[in-house]
């Protein structure tokens, strides 16, 4: 299935990028910060999108919901980033999970109503359960600042949280 | 008003209450966190007329939300919310934001104390 693939494909691009690090090292907490923060910025312009393209209130409500959590998660990340005089570092991990939202921004371009709605319903899926995997299993046990640390797993819980409201949704569509 | 300072006054509102009449006499104010994603205690328990009080202490906004969609609570960041239970029986809840934090009210009828 389309929706399948596409999950594993950003799965793979994830942890081949995030391997792509680990083979020098760790990656490290300005690179970590930068991967968290594009993140998140990812996915408030996927619900950009969906608040100019879609019509259904459900998926307003959610879209409004991934606008308001990840600025208020992205403040305090830029607040903390600002107070350890860290410069969050640009990196494969970051890039690659850019180039798969703009590649995944333009298919959704193309589509409108129910196709659109069902279409970004399930990318959010996919999208916070790959975010989930990255965090759980490379961006929190990579962390050494304890603060960041801390945040990232604030972070987790909003994405977790989100992945199930996303599931939701996908189950409204159907 | 701080969160301490409403909380003080919401129970000294429900003293008064509770000395006015009878109907009252055993309200009482629950308090329930909100934090970490998460409401603790998760379940409570609650007499007809009591109120529960959500006290947001994260960044985020959350709501609490009855199952059955009878009411809603908007909890935005830093802030409480409350609500009086008014009819026995259990009432379970979430957040509309973050659907995986549930939690649960049985409310039991109210007897005089
Ligand atoms: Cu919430």
């Amino acid at each position: 299935m389309f929706f399948v693939k596409k999950g594993v494909l950003l799965t793979a691009l994830l942890v081949a990028s995030a391997g792509a690090v680990a083979q020098n090292a760790k990656p490290t907490d300005p690179q970590i910060a930068h991967i968290a923060y594009t993140a998140g910025e990812i996915d408030i312009k996927a619900a950009e999108q969906a608040l100019k393209i879609s019509k259904n209130k459900d998926v307003h409500a959610f879209a409004n919901d991934m606008v308001r959590d990840h600025t208020a998660v992205n403040q305090k990340a830029l607040a903390l980033v600002k107070k350890l005089k860290v410069t969050p570092e640009n990196n494969g991990t970051s890039k690659a999970l850019l180039k798969q939202a703009d590649e995944e921004h333009a298919k959704l371009a193309k589509l409108s109503g129910a196709a659109f709605d069902k279409a970004y319903a399930e990318n959010e899926v996919a999208y916070h359960k790959t975010v989930n995997g990255a965090l759980q299993n490379t961006l929190i046990p990579s962390a050494t600042n304890s603060e960041l640390k801390d945040l990232l797993s604030t972070g987790l819980k909003v994405f977790q949280g989100h992945e199930q409201h996303a599931e939701n949704l996908v189950e409204k569509m159907k | 008003m701080t969160d301490g300072s409403r909380h003080l006054y919401r129970v000294l509102l429900v003293a008064i209450f509770a000395l006015a009449g009878p109907v009252s006499a055993s309200a009482e104010v629950i308090q329930v966190k909100v934090s970490g994603f998460a409401f603790n205690p998760a379940q409570v328990v609650a007499h007809v007329g009591d109120t529960i009080q959500w006290v947001n202490g994260d960044f985020l906004a959350h709501t609490a939300t009855a199952r059955d969609g009878k009411w809603d609570v908007s909890l935005p960041a830093g802030k409480s919310g409350a609500l009086v239970v008014k009819k026995a029986g259990a009432i379970d809840y979430y957040c509309r934001y973050h659907p995986n934090m549930v939690g649960r009210i049985d409310v039991v009828r109210g007897k005089a104390r």
